[in-house]
């Protein structure tokens, strides 16, 4: 992988996406055995909004390299409060790290903080735009679940701010994929997502209900329709209800379809699902970790290489 | 009517711009973009929705005193993408342009997208890719196609 920043999941090649897959593979296999790749190595974590699974695997995979992580800790704490700009914020981490992970809640964020550093920085999400190393979980787990070709993927939930929804979609453009999005009206994949996945000549369709093609998925992603999205809270439980999925909406579905959640979930998968052998979002989860370990071997190891 | 006739409603100019074939309706825009607001004391002519051969209606802006920059035609590209810009010296056109789109705009619109970095304060310039019909914030990535002018950061 030839990248500096890992920004978009657009500037991913399948090539790129294979690499980051097969070391991820071989750290999967063993994660505790590979401390001598990267040791003393420091990744700085700059997290502006509330995260748990990201940060805390991506700490994991640093230590599990043999490196270490400084955080810069809650905004409320940080110099962020006394209102510094993030171009200063992450100058000033350059000196610290040997990469950075950034989230941040405007969009464009970690492309703009990419333009003031040299070290390897990994988009951890920018507000509704994009977050690529959830993206190669993501195309890990179905790798593992489904295969990433001849693949047919219903995309369900919130597609309009779901960062991880775009960077899903764009990466599958690599792959012979039919991709399905499920969302209402209000809440469909944004003008520049399906302007990109238009030239980008995916197979692409969209629909407002899930029943019309849930016995041809092989993956279905589910995200979180936030209440936030919603003027009223009537207007949202009418809406939210109809994205919701129990063990009786899959007997539709494909006996081995793979149901997928970036989480956090609220209600949108029911519990009774977890115990089911479609479940896979707690593995999907788990697979953070190798990945992200692969992601920044990737990047360290090639430091300085042309985006 | 001719194009005689516009020729006779708005004066010649001695050392200036002339942009003509702006599509009908946008010389004020333009003005805009030159950022003439009439209180730096140029000589300003406007014809607007004047019959034209080729477009049927157009506004041409005849400005003394003042050569566009290479910045102001790149955003005059996006609005007027049929103008052509004659400069002029000593009455004679010096130099004539048929103006052509950039791959990118710097610093001239504003992202209508209120949660792109761009709008957060940062120090730094906006930047947009021009696309097949219209621009796309290179930040945030949002598209914008209509009412271009609206965004104008001057």
């Amino acid at each position: 992988m030839r990248h500096d920043h890992l920004l978009t999941a657009k500037q991913l090649s399948r090539a790129d996406i294979e690499a980051v897959l097969a070391r991820a593979r071989e750290f999967a296999d063993d994660p505790a055995a590979h401390a001598d790749r990267h040791p003393g190595a420091l990744l700085a974590l700059c997290f502006f909004e509330p995260s748990t699974r990201t940060k805390m695997s991506f700490e994991t995979a640093a230590k599990r390299l043999g490196g270490d992580v400084i955080d810069m800790g809650a905004v409320e704490d940080s110099s962020v409060k006394k209102g510094e700009s993030l171009a200063d914020t992450v100058r000033v981490v350059e000196g610290y790290a040997d990469a950075i992970a950034l989230r941040h809640p405007s969009q464009g964020a970690a492309r703009m903080a990419s333009e003031f550093v040299d070290v390897p920085l990994v988009n951890a999400g920018d507000g509704a735009g994009h977050h690529p190393s959830q993206t190669l979980l993501d195309l890990h787990t179905i790798a593992e679940n489904a295969g990433l070709d001849d693949l047919t993927i219903g995309v369900m939930g919130d597609l309009k701010y779901g960062r991880t929804v775009h960077s899903l979609a764009h990466a599958l453009t690599n792959f012979d994929v039919r991709q399905h999005f499920i969302s209402p009206e209000s809440l469909r994949l944004p003008r520049s997502v399906r302007y990109d996945l238009h030239e980008a000549g995916a197979n692409v369709r969209e629909h407002e209900e899930l029943e019309a093609v849930l016995p041809e998925l092989d993956v279905l992603y589910v995200t979180r329709i936030q209440r936030e999205r919603f003027p009223d809270e009537e207007e949202y439980e009418k809406v939210a209800g109809q994205y919701r999925i129990s063990a009786e909406t899959l007997d539709a579905a494909k006996d081995d379809v793979a149901v997928m959640h970036p989480l956090p979930r609220i209600d949108e998968i029911d519990p009774e699902i977890d115990d089911l052998p479609n479940a896979t979002y707690f593995d999907q989860a788990h697979n953070g970790v190798p990945v992200r370990m692969a992601l920044l071997d990737l990047l360290l190891e090639d430091g300085g290489g042309d985006e | 009517m001719t194009e005689k006739d516009t020729e006779l409603r708005v004066s010649k100019i001695r050392d200036g711009t002339v942009i003509d074939h702006v599509s009908a309706g946008e010389a004020l825009h333009v003005l805009a973009i030159l950022g003439i607001d009439g209180s730096g004391g140029e000589s300003v002519s406007v014809g607007m929705n004047v019959p034209s051969e080729t477009m049927g209606h157009k506004d041409i802006v005849k400005v003394e005193g003042r050569e566009m920059s290479e910045a102001e035609l790149d955003v005059l590209s996006l609005i007027a993408p049929d103008a052509t810009v004659n400069i002029v010296r000593d009455y004679e056109v010096a130099e004539k342009t048929q103006i052509e789109p950039p791959e990118q705009v710097t610093g001239l619109l504003t992202c209508p997208n209120r949660h792109c970095i761009t709008n957060a304060g940062e120090p730094v310039a906006t930047r947009f890719d021009v696309i097949d019909d219209g621009v796309r914030c290179a930040y945030c990535e949002t598209i914008v196609r209509e009412d271009i002018t609206d965004h104008l950061a001057v």
